[in-house]
C-alpha cells in the first residue's frame, strides 16, 4: 500500500480512499496467477536461456559456458535437421487436409435441412475428447500390417503390404493421417460456429441476385470466414510443430529407439526431450527448444502476414 | 424486395419462385448427399473406438484373428480389465491420474478466475503491461521451460514426486484471458448496486461475479481436466516411480513388458477413455460452447 501511495503522490495524481481500496484489490487479486506466471513461466524462460549457452547436464558439476556454441551445433547436427523436417512434414501433411475436409463437413452440416445434426456432431467430436496416449494405442492396431483394419480395408482395393508403422516411407503418413482423424472435429466445431455469425441476408441476396451455390461459397462464405481459417491455420500449426505423444507411442514399439525406423518421425520435440533427458545434454536440449519456438514464432507472423484480409460487406 | 415487386410484380413473383424450386430440389439432393457423406464418415471416425472397446472384451486369439473379428459376443469378459486393473495396477495410475487433474483443474480455475476478475473489474497501474506480458507468454511452448522447471523441481526436491507433477500447471495465461473475456461481458451496473449495498470485494467476486461466469467455468475446467490427463510429456520427464505414474505413464510403459498383448493395452486404453466419454456426453454442450467462445473470440 504504502508504495502505491507514493506511486501516486509522484504521478501527482490524488487517489481517493475508494480508488486506493480497488487498486489493493486488484493486486491481491492478481497476486496467485502472477506469483505462478513469475516462478513457473517467466524465470524458466530466462533460466532457459541461460541454460542455452553452457554445457549442461544433469549431473552436479561445473556448467562450461559455450556461448551459442549449442546453436551453431544444432544446425550442423544432421538428426536436428532431420526432426525440423520431420516436423514440416508432419504439419504440411496434417493441417492443409484436416481444414479442407473439416471446412466441407462444417458446410454439410449448417444445412438447416440436415436431420440428427447434433447426433453427428457428437461422433466427429468423440476422437477430440480422447487421450492422445490411448488412440496411439488403438491406431498401432489399425496400422498393424496382418491383422490391422486400414490394410484389410486397403485390400478391398488390391493394395496390400504396406508396412506402415514399422516403414521409414510410411511411419509419418501413418501419424498424419491419425492427427487428422483426431483433430477433425474440434476444426469442423469451429467452422460450424463461423459459419453461423455469416449474415443470412447477405446468402439470401446472392441466392436472389441469381449466384449459383458455388458462386456464393467463393465469394460470400469464404471471405467472411477469413477470420475463423485464420484462427484455426495459426493454431493448428502452432500445435502440429509441437507435436510429440503420437508420434512417439506409435512408433516406439517397431525398432526399439522413439524416432521411428531410421527416425523417420523423429519431430522436434521428440528431438529435444531425448537430447535432454536421454541423453543428459540440458544445454543443447535447452538451445533446441529455443529454434522450436524461433520457428512457432516465425510460422505464426508470416500466416498472419499471409491471411489476415480486412473484409467489408455494406 | 419491395420496390422491386412493385414495378414489375409478375416477373419478379414468377422468377422468384422458379428460383425456389430450383434451389428447393437442389437442397433435398444436397441434403441426401451430405447424410449419405457425413453417416460414412462418422463410422470412420467411431470405428477405432468402437473396435478398442470389443477388442477390450475379447481374449488375445479372437483380437489377432485374420480378417479381423468385430463382434464376438460369445466370447466377451471382463477379464482384460480385471488383469489391467489389478495385476498391472491401473486402480494405482487411475487414482494418480484422477488426483493430480482435480488439484490441477482446481489450481487453475482458482488462479485464472481471481486473475481475469482483477482485469476485467479493476483499473489499476500496469494494467495493460501486465495483460500483455500474460498474452504473450501463450507463445511460449512448454518445451523451452520443461529443462528449466525440471532443474527448478530438482533443486526443490519434487523431481519423482505427485507435486512435481501438479505444480507446473497451477496457472494458466490461456484460462486467464478466457475469464477476463467472459468477466468483461458482465454488466458493471450489477457489480456496482452489489458495492453501494454494501457487499465487501471477495463478496462480490465469489457470489457474484463466479455464479455469472458458469459457462466459461465448466469449459475451462474441462479444457483443464482433459489437459491434465493426456499429459504425455511432462509426466515422463518429471516421474521416475512406478508408485507416481499416471495414466499416459503407465499406457507407454507397461507396453514395454506385455509387446503385443493387444487386448490388454485395449483394455488400457479404454480405462483411459471410458470416464472422459461419460463426463463429455453429459457436458456436451458446455464443452462445444466453451470451444466456440474460445474459438470466435481468439
Amino acid at each position: 500500500m504504502a508504495t502505491q501511495t507514493a506511486v501516486a503522490v509522484r504521478a501527482g495524481r490524488k487517489w481517493s480512499t475508494q480508488r486506493r481500496r480497488e487498486v489493493a484489490w486488484a493486486y491481491a487479486f492478481l497476486t496467485p496467477a502472477f506469483f505462478f506466471l513469475i516462478v513457473l513461466l517467466l524465470f524458466p524462460i530466462l533460466f532457459a536461456f541461460w541454460i542455452s549457452l553452457r554445457d549442461w547436464s544433469l549431473i552436479p558439476r561445473p556448467y562450461p559456458f559455450v556461448g551459442l556454441g549449442n546453436y551453431v551445433e544444432a544446425f550442423k547436427d544432421p538428426l536436428t535437421i532431420k526432426s525440423i523436417k520431420n516436423t514440416f512434414i508432419y504439419t504440411i501433411g496434417a493441417v492443409p487436409v484436416s481444414m479442407v475436409i473439416s471446412l466441407a463437413l462444417a458446410l454439410v452440416m449448417n444445412l438447416e435441412t440436415l436431420p440428427f445434426r447434433t447426433l453427428f456432431r457428437t461422433a466427429y467430436f468423440i476422437p477430440v475428447i480422447t487421450s492422445w496416449v490411448a488412440v496411439s494405442f488403438v491406431w498401432i492396431w489399425m496400422f498393424e500390417p496382418r491383422w490391422g483394419l486400414v490394410n484389410t480395408f486397403l485390400a478391398w482395393f488390391g493394395i496390400h503390404g504396406i508396412k506402415w508403422l514399422a516403414s521409414p516411407k510410411w511411419a509419418l503418413p501413418a501419424v498424419i493421417i491419425v492427427s487428422i482423424w483426431k483433430g477433425l472435429g474440434y476444426n469442423m466445431v469451429i467452422f460450424l460456429a463461423g459459419l453461423q455469425t455469416i449474415p443470412r441476408e447477405l446468402l439470401e441476396a446472392a441466392k436472389i441476385d441469381g449466384a449459383s451455390r458455388w458462386q456464393s461459397f467463393w465469394s460470400v462464405t469464404l471471405p467472411l470466414l477469413n477470420p475463423t481459417i485464420v484462427f484455426i491455420t495459426v493454431t493448428a500449426v502452432i500445435g502440429s510443430l509441437q507435436v510429440f505423444t503420437p508420434a512417439v507411442i506409435m512408433t516406439s514399439g517397431f525398432g526399439g529407439e522413439a524416432g521411428g525406423p531410421i527416425n523417420s518421425t523423429r519431430v522436434m520435440v521428440y528431438h529435444i526431450y531425448s537430447m535432454a533427458f536421454r541423453a543428459n545434454r540440458l544445454g543443447y536440449g535447452a538451445a533446441l527448444a529455443f529454434i522450436l519456438f524461433a520457428i512457432v514464432l516465425v510460422v505464426t507472423i508470416i500466416q498472419l502476414r499471409v491471411t489476415q484480409r480486412d473484409i467489408e460487406y455494406g | 424486395m419491395a420496390e422491386l415487386s412493385t414495378v414489375a410484380p409478375v416477373a419478379s413473383v414468377s422468377r422468384h419462385a422458379r428460383i425456389r424450386k430450383r434451389q428447393g430440389l437442389g437442397q433435398i439432393v444436397i441434403t441426401a448427399v451430405g447424410f449419405v457423406i457425413l453417416t460414412l464418415g462418422a463410422v470412420w471416425m467411431l470405428l477405432p473406438l468402437v473396435w478398442m472397446l470389443s477388442a477390450s472384451l475379447m481374449p488375445l486369439s479372437e483380437v489377432i484373428k485374420v480378417p479381423p473379428v468385430w463382434f464376438a459376443p460369445a466370447k466377451y469378459s471382463l477379464a482384460n480389465y480385471q488383469e489391467v486393473w489389478g495385476r498391472v495396477g491401473f486402480a494405482r495410475f487411475f487414482l494418480n491420474s484422477a488426483f493430480v487433474a482435480v488439484v490441477i483443474t482446481s489450481g487453475q480455475l482458482l488462479t485464472s478466475c481471481m486473475a481475469g476478475f482483477a482485469f476485467a473489474r479493476y483499473d489499476f497501474p500496469g494494467r495493460t503491461l501486465i495483460f500483455i506480458i500474460i498474452l504473450s507468454t501463450m507463445m511460449i511452448p512448454f518445451q523451452v521451460i520443461m529443462i528449466p522447471l525440471f532443474i527448478m523441481m530438482a533443486r526443490l526436491h519434487l523431481v519423482n514426486t505427485i507435486w512435481g507433477l501438479i505444480v507446473p500447471s497451477l496457472v494458466t495465461a490461456f484460462g486467464i484471458f478466457m475469464m477476463r473475456q467472459f468477466m468483461l461481458g458482465v454488466p458493471r451496473a450489477l457489480l456496482e448496486a452489489a458495492r453501494i449495498d454494501g457487499a465487501s470485494e471477495p463478496y462480490i467476486f465469489a457470489r457474484i461475479m463466479l455464479p455469472l461466469c458458469k459457462p466459461a467455468l465448466a469449459a475451462l475446467a474441462i479444457f483443464s481436466f482433459l489437459g491434465s490427463w493426456d499429459n504425455f510429456l511432462w509426466p515422463l520427464i518429471i516421474i521416475n516411480s512406478k508408485e507416481f505414474w499416471t495414466l499416459p505413464i503407465a499406457m507407454s510403459r507397461f507396453t514395454e513388458q506385455y509387446i503385443s498383448q493387444t487386448h490388454l493395452q485395449m483394455a488400457g486404453a479404454s480405462i483411459m477413455f471410458l470416464p472422459v466419454l461419460i463426463v463429455f456426453l453429459l457436458m456436451q454442450r458446455n464443452f462445444i460452447e466453451g470451444i466456440t467462445l474460445t474459438g470466435i473470440k481468439g
